[in-house]
């Protein structure tokens, strides 16, 4: 992976912090937190890992992507909107009572959401089930997911888990963006699911762990994906609230929009990483 | 009419999906470790790799179904009617129903036929539950024929569909050549004094009431709803200008099901007396389903005497 990839990736994903602000300020609700925290995994997903095309949306082989923390959908609406599914404009209509950017993903109004979440716990199963369909009709696409970590507390990630390696689906991959912060607290100070590399291992997945802020990594993850009869799950350390200095490692920010001063700081940071990358807001 | 075969809707369900496939490449079926029961195992023998046994795990199975359907495949997903319709009614609402995919849910062993089990499994909320997530549609079959026609016409339909069965031989009503059209109730028998609109085993018991009001004097007409959702308004209110007095007659709570969905259309229409036969907003108990049947109040003399009272309303 040349520097020069790594940092357009990186532009892209500074660019995503700015709808993922943009959004969240416009609306006066929504979770920026878990959203800054998934931003980088998503914009390597579909700026340089996944078989997608924005013009046929609903095209038979293309990768899937299934955002099982649906509450981190502002991240994956502005990084579909720079991938060219809608336009960035449009992130400022998050939540509207008009808009097509629902609270959380719904997959019959927006193009390019491959399935409706936000139910924690659901989004996975609905992964499984397009992994097997791949199987069966001989294809060869894969389908990729992110569960939060507090996400892994719920029941039904196991339920899939097990269903998954017992069907030897080595065309998914799971990420878990794990930022260790939950609605109420600390993972430790509600119900920890960790460690999470060794629950996976024992439900028979392949397992990676990383830093799910670094582009580099999350791209050498991806390459490391074997098709071994596994699936794969990458758990991705994060710092929720990622790229907005006030927002990292706080916990009030996951469901919490910024006011106009928040908004004018958080932009001008962005801004500033923005330029030190070399990249321009209006490219 | 054929008055000497018994069989369970579930057999017809079974029998159904071995023959969609013939005709629908994309059939799946997905169970919850209960293909026996369910009846589903019939097709996993004639087309093991077209079913997936998805182990005891109900919530994960209807999002499997749901990210299957995606892909563009037929799925009917199967478990028992209080795990299908109870247990993953949230996976049902958010991941079959919100985004209205193409899954089909066969629940099996409904109600309180379902016998010595006991009040644990025989479920009589599932109606209910069903009813109320927008754009899903609701079959309960009277007899097993009817059950089978249920898994063609569900399949036919693009969107989510609860169908119920039951575990419980009931009498054939229907013959081959009955077709079902979803939405559209079916009037067997012509009354002038009351209508009795059933559902499911009920039906037969309705036809049997029928027959006895006779002695009476009481002209009942016999409806089968076979569609909770959507409900068939015009032949409820056809009925109700027709005969002035209604019962209802299901093996569900009588909160909830199909005596609710047509007292609603009454209320909101032609304003007549409506009577509710069903489960009387309590739990079963086990014991041989015929007894349980008689004890709950679900056979033709309840509604006989529904019937009476709802003539004796009228005055």
């Amino acid at each position: 992976m040349s520097d020069e990839k790594i940092r357009q990736l990186e532009i892209a994903a500074c660019k995503a912090r700015m709808g993922v602000i943009e959004g969240t300020f416009n609306a006066k609700s929504g979770h920026p937190g878990g959203s800054l925290s998934a931003v980088d995994i998503l914009t390597c997903l579909y700026f340089s890992k996944m078989k997608v095309d924005p013009q046929k949306p609903q095209d038979p082989d293309r990768d899937r992507f299934v955002l099982s923390k649906g509450h981190a959908a502002p991240a994956l609406y502005a990084v579909l909107a720079l991938r060219g599914y809608f336009p960035f404009e449009e992130l400022k209509t998050l939540r509207k009572s008009d808009a097509r950017l629902q609270g959380h993903p719904s997959m019959r109004m927006l193009p390019g959401l491959d399935m409706s979440t936000g139910s924690l716990g659901q989004g996975i199963s609905a992964a499984v089930g397009m992994a097997l369909g791949g199987k069966l009709a001989g294809k060869e696409y894969t389908v990729y997911t992110i569960l939060g970590d507090g996400e892994c507390e719920e029941g039904q990630v196991w339920e899939a888990a097990m269903f998954a390696a017992h069907k030897k689906l080595d065309n998914l991959v799971a990420f878990v963006d794990f930022n260790n912060l939950q609605i109420d607290g600390t993972l430790d100070e509600v119900n920890s699911p960790a460690p999470l590399p060794e629950k996976f291992a024992a439900f028979g997945w392949n397992t990676m762990t990383i830093d799910g802020n670094s582009i580099p990594e999350i791209l050498n993850a991806l390459d490391r994906v074997e098709k071994n009869g596994k699936p794969t799950a990458i758990i991705a350390t994060t710092v929720k609230g990622k790229g907005v200095s006030y927002m990292e490692n706080a916990c009030g920010w996951h469901g919490k929009a910024p006011n106009q001063e928040e908004y004018n700081i958080a932009m001008a940071e962005l801004n500033e990483e923005l330029a030190r990358l070399g990249g321009k807001a209006d490219e | 009419m054929s008055e000497c075969i018994k069989a369970a809707t579930r057999d017809g369900y079974g029998r159904g999906l071995v023959d969609l496939a013939a005709h629908n490449d994309r059939l799946i079926v997905l169970d919850a470790d209960l293909a026996a029961a369910t009846k589903t195992g019939v097709f996993k023998k004639a087309c093991p790799e077209r079913f997936f046994d998805c182990g005891i795990a109900e919530g994960n199975m209807m999002g499997v179904a749901a990210g299957l359907a995606t892909c563009g495949y037929t799925v009917f997903a199967s478990s028992f009617a209080m795990f299908a319709a109870g247990r993953a009614f949230e996976q049902v609402r958010n991941s079959i129903g919100y985004p209205h995919l193409n899954v089909k849910i066969g629940a099996t062993h409904a109600g309180i036929s379902v016998g010595e089990d006991g009040a644990s499994h025989q479920c009589c909320e599932d109606i209910a539950l069903m009813r109320t997530i927008p754009g899903m549609t609701i079959i309960n079959p009277a007899d097993d024929m009817e059950a089978y026609k249920a898994v063609f016409a569900a399949a036919a339909l693009d969107g989510p569909v609860y169908l119920r069965f039951g575990r419980l031989a009931v009498p054939r009503i229907f013959d081959e050549q009955y077709q079902i059209e979803i939405g559209k109730g079916v009037r067997l028998t012509e009354g002038r004094d009351v209508t009795i609109i059933a559902t499911g085993l009920m039906v037969n018991e309705a036809l049997m009431a029928a027959e006895e009001l006779k002695n009476s004097g009481i002209s009942a007409a016999v409806v089968n709803m076979h569609t909770i959702k959507p409900i068939d308004r015009d032949i409820i209110i056809e009925s109700a200008k027709a005969t002035g007095a209604i019962v209802t007659a299901e093996e569900h709570n009588v909160i909830g099901g199909l005596g609710a969905a047509v007292a609603e259309v009454i209320g909101e229409s032609v304003p007549v007396p409506v009577l509710r036969v069903g489960v009387e907003d309590t739990f079963g108990r086990s014991g041989p389903a015929a007894e349980l049947l008689h004890l709950y109040g679900l056979d033709a003399a309840h509604i006989a005497d529904a019937a009476k009272r709802a003539v004796a309303m009228k005055k």
